[in-house]
């Protein structure tokens, strides 16, 4: 019998735009997009905390789209585009809010977090307070006790 | 009202830009995905290392066969504990002894010690232990190696509950353990005073079992660890911790290898809360993996592996017996606590129930009779250590619930229960005599919280609430901790073998800039910020010309880390300190270049400036200043720098210029060394005790169980506040894991032993929808045993929230007739008490 199953070992070419820049690798079909990112390609603003998809320190948005990176195949990620807290620049109305708010501690949270907010802005451009917590229910933090990552999206998105 | 922050010290001054919101300068570099953690900084070519761990809560290796593992594709090692444990320390001395167990480093008087492998050889005592190790290229291929690694269990009874095992008939984790009465490891007094005569005078006894569940401190960033052999022959180990010096000091015992062999260095840390304070086996192997194979070996945690096989903390069951008045007057307290400290002791295990619980159990109370045992129990869990608050939040929360259960008893108003029994002269020494409360001014801090509570009104709308049938409760909770640990002879004492001191340096380069090396270690509580803010002070300059190095054992010579919210107390301190002196060696550099005596000048805005000087110093300082002038002219050839003369020689020098003038030698005071650097080790004179007020106002749905949470008020005072911003920051961040424990958060085990919680979808950490917006603010009162008068904040809210939602919610619950409850009051807890209430009426 032939069977067109890879073998763990193999590996495939898998293109991605990061931030701008065209990137290729080659990985093994089990590959998560966080690991293409963080292992293949020396991407460091994802993150990964857990291995349930529960944190979302690696959320990155792919084609235009919030998602946890430890939830795609690296595969599933070819010919995509993805943009990482690097994509922000340095002065997004979300990183001034959240260095003027004090809105991290660690920061192992925050580009999963900013990126997430990215995404909140884009969909409700003036979010109430109760909209914020609901929607970084998908984003822990440890630190900071949400309050002031709350703060700083309501003051990102009134400027 | 106003935000008091903007005024945040009320009439307490402190010089420059302490007491300011200084925004921090850690964060552009993660605002950007550019922080640098453990994980970020492997080498490329790094081997990856996967721990072959415990399915058993206790089991026995029967046999254990790495054959298969060994021939995976991509294996380069495979080690077994027995292997470990018989294997020469790393000596090149092959009549060396094998790898030594991790430290205890809190050894309490007359405690039995168990001895931790890195790796266990014959027996794992919880679920997740570490029995081999495999190393591969890759980090799937090790993954699937470590899947074919062969062990051959008999599963042994296991016992996970504290004050089961130490019941005679529980099953022994260490049956060979000298000093060790079952499970029992210890069992410490901590009291004072005669609680029997207490008992026969009092009119009110309330007893009652409270559980102070185990917890999972759960940083974000799960544990990680990289070491690299060097061409000298050290070894870099990188690893995600809160107390580089200690990790080097522990792992070279451990190892069997001289320190000055290690480098460590803490680079970004994802989070610590006491779990990433002391050395766990990973850092042992990676280091030896690292050594053995002359190659950078790689370990990071996933998530489970972080919640098995981290340090757990809290896991305490305390029987409590409070004897009071009729009129509300609490006269004695006897408590027997059972710790459980896990399958082996960790660094601090025994002394946090044992010192930090045992000794604060009476809280802010005046309380003179006092009877305390605490029993430190080994379990089959993983170790229980420092966790935020580590102690204190269990002793704030046993006697803040039996004071409000007095309350009721006596049919006071817990406000003003409270207020009859708080401690109000200061110095005060608690009954066992080890600690004396340094300073406070409890009654403020209560009436600040009643005030931003508005507790007459919240009290009426309660009120009407209940007439609707609504659950509204209301809670409030004092507390004190201990922060800044210390002194030594205190802590040796107790057994713990540290000492309580904090290291800086502070240098000065020639162009005036300044570099601060400081040994404790951040993890996102912003120390680069603030300490520049405390050099700054006290040197007279700008924040942006000070650099604070902190985190690597080959840049900072000692230190002893950050825990036990001692950073600003002490390790501010230290900075303080050494600070202070550069600033009086640079003053007597100038004062020496401008012909005058030292007391003659001082620096203001950035320039030493000559104070208005006796007629009898002006004299001086012409025949000086005429014989440095015939100097001054031969020196000028030879060096770039050469006073300026104003005629009657210069009125003053820029702070740049003192700097360069401190390593030209121009000018130089005589007797005195090149340059404007110090060090100071900083001692505590004492523990320094913050203290504060919680109010919070809950509603209870009988529907569901759920406690939602309609206000947190948290009044806290830590002294002074070098940088209110980011204290704010650290009461959000600490009052959001106090309601996790409080509400949502419990490790829980089997009965077999192994977790029932060991991911993020089976235990709950507050997502943003759980937090409430928390009203904080403080009072300020000094310490009188530091020059800046401060205490630490960063566990404050973690000791008193629990203990302030627990009271809140059963005041909530209080018409049905709920029972007291245990942490945490998850919905289906509360809702099971609610239905179990109804069926009894």
């Amino acid at each position: 019998m032939t069977t067109a199953v890879q073998e763990p070992h193999e590996t495939s070419p898998v293109t991605v735009t990061v931030d701008g820049q065209a990137r290729t690798a080659a990985v093994p079909p089990r590959r998560l997009l966080v690991h293409l990112l963080r292992e293949d390609l020396g991407v460091t603003g994802p993150h990964v905390g857990c291995d349930t998809s529960q944190c979302g320190a690696c959320t990155v948005v792919l084609d235009g789209v919030a998602v946890k990176s430890c939830t795609v195949l690296a595969v599933q990620a070819d010919g995509g585009e993805v943009e990482t807290a690097a994509s922000l620049g340095g002065d997004h109305p979300l990183q001034q809010a959240f260095h003027a708010r004090h809105a991290l501690q660690c920061g192992f949270c925050t580009p999963g977090m900013l990126m997430s907010c990215r995404a909140l802005l884009e969909e409700h451009p003036s979010p109430s307070e109760a909209q914020v917590r609901s929607w970084l229910k998908g984003n822990l933090c440890r630190c900071t006790g949400y309050q002031h990552i709350v703060d700083a999206v309501l003051e990102a998105a009134d400027g | 009202m106003d935000d008091p922050l903007d005024d945040p010290l009320g009439d307490v001054a402190l010089p420059g830009p302490l007491g300011h919101p200084v925004l921090r300068r850690e964060d552009e570099r993660h605002l950007r995905g550019a922080g640098r953690f453990t994980d970020d900084l492997a080498p490329r070519d790094a081997v990856h290392l996967v721990v072959v761990r415990s399915p058993h809560g206790h089991a026995r290796i029967r046999r254990i066969d790495t054959a298969a593992a060994a021939g995976m594709p991509g294996v380069v090692s495979v080690w077994t504990g027995a292997e470990l444990a018989g294997a020469p320390a790393m000596t090149g001395d092959a009549t060396a002894g094998p790898l030594r167990p991790l430290p205890v480093q809190w050894r309490l008087p007359g405690m039995a010690i168990t001895e931790h492998h890195a790796l266990a050889p014959e027996v794992a005592r919880f679920h997740g232990e570490g029995v081999a190790v495999v190393v591969a290229e890759t980090a799937e291929a090790a993954v699937d190696a470590a899947e074919m690694v062969d062990v051959d269990w008999e599963v042994l009874p296991a016992v996970t509950d504290p004050r089961a095992a130490a019941d005679p008939d529980a099953p022994v984790l260490h049956p060979d353990l000298d000093g060790a009465e079952g499970n029992v490891l210890v069992s410490l007094p901590a009291g004072g005073g005669n609680f029997a005569r207490a008992r026969r005078r009092a009119d009110v006894v309330i007893q009652r079992t409270l559980r102070n569940q185990r917890v999972q401190p759960t940083p974000l960033e799960p544990r990680a660890v990289v070491a690299e052999p060097g061409a000298d022959g050290r070894l870099t180990v990188t690893t995600a911790t809160q107390a580089p010096h200690r990790i080097r000091r522990f792992l070279a015992e451990s190892l069997g290898i001289g320190e000055h062999l290690l480098r460590v260095v803490a680079p970004d840390v994802g989070g610590g809360f006491g779990a990433k304070l002391h050395l766990h086996p990973e850092e042992v192997l990676v280091a030896f993996a690292a050594r053995e194979l002359g190659r950078p070996v790689r370990w990071v945690a996933t998530r489970t592996e972080d919640l098995l096989a981290s340090n757990h903390g809290r896991d305490q069951v305390q029987e409590a017996e409070l004897v009071a008045t009729s009129d509300g007057r609490i006269l004695g307290l006897r408590v027997r606590i059972w710790a459980g400290v896990g399958g082996y002791l960790s660094g601090m295990g025994a002394g946090v129930p044992a010192i930090n619980t045992g000794l604060m159990v009476t809280g802010v109370y005046d309380i003179s009779d006092v009877d305390v045992v605490t029993h430190v129990v080994a379990t089959n869990t993983p170790r229980v250590d420092t966790y935020r608050g580590a102690g204190r939040p269990e002793a704030t929360y046993l006697i803040e619930r039996l004071v409000d259960d007095l309350a009721i008893e006596v049919g006071l108003d817990p406000v003003e229960v409270r207020r009859r029994n708080l401690v109000r002269r200061f110095p005060h020494r608690l009954p066992s005599k080890a600690f004396r409360l340094d300073s406070g001014d409890y009654e403020a801090a209560l009436d600040l919280a009643v005030d931003l509570a508005d507790l007459t009104h919240a009290r009426r709308r309660q009120q009407a609430a209940r007439e609707e049938g609504r659950l509204v409760g209301l809670g409030v909770a004092l507390y004190t901790e201990f922060t800044g640990l210390g002194p030594h002879r205190a802590l040796n004492l107790v057994g713990y073998d540290n000492g309580g001191w904090e290291h800086a340096r502070v240098s000065v380069h020639p162009t005036g800039d300044v570099t601060v090396r400081v040994g404790t270690a951040d993890h996102g509580q912003g120390h680069a910020t603030t300490y520049a803010q405390i050099a700054g002070a006290a040197l007279g300059l700008p924040t942006d010309r000070i650099t604070v190095l902190e985190g690597d054992t080959d840049r900072v010579d000692h230190g002893n880390g950050t825990y036990n919210s001692r950073s600003m107390a002490t390790g501010g301190m230290a900075v303080h300190q050494a600070a202070t002196a550069v600033r009086q060696k640079a003053r007597r550099v100038a004062a020496n270049a401008l012909g005058l005596p030292a007391d003659d000048v001082d620096l203001v805005d950035g320039h030493f400036v000559v104070l208005e000087p006796s007629t009898l110093a002006r004299g001086l300082r012409t025949v000086r200043h005429g014989a440095r002038g015939l100097a001054g002219a031969a020196v000028g050839r030879v060096t770039r720098f050469q006073l300026p003369d104003d005629g009657m020689g210069r009125h003053s020098l820029a702070w740049d210029e003192v700097a360069q003038l401190a390593t030209s030698l121009a000018t130089y005071p005589r007797g005195e060394q090149p340059g404007l650097e110090t060090s100071a080790f900083y001692t505590p004179k004492d523990m320094v005790f913050p203290f504060g007020a919680y109010i919070a106002e809950v509603e209870v749905d009988p529907g569901t169980g759920e406690v939602t949470i309609a206000q947190l008020v948290a009044v806290d005072d830590c002294g002074p506040v070098l940088n209110p911003l980011l204290a704010r920051g650290q009461i959000h961040g600490g009052a959001a894991q106090g309601l996790g424990q409080a509400l949502l958060e419990g490790a829980r085990a089997n009965p077999d032993g192994t977790s029932a919680t060991g991911t993020l979808q089976t235990y709950a950490i507050p997502r943003a929808g759980d937090v409430p917006r928390i009203v904080a603010e403080h009072t300020v009162t000094p310490t009188p045993h530091n020059e800046l008068g401060v205490k630490g904040v960063g566990e404050a809210a973690t000791i008193a929230t629990p203990a302030v939602l627990v009271s809140a919610v059963h005041d909530a619950l209080r018409p049905l007739g709920v029972p007291r409850l245990d942490m945490p009051l998850t919905p289906a807890r509360v809702l099971a008490a609610i239905h179990a209430a109804q069926d009894r009426s």
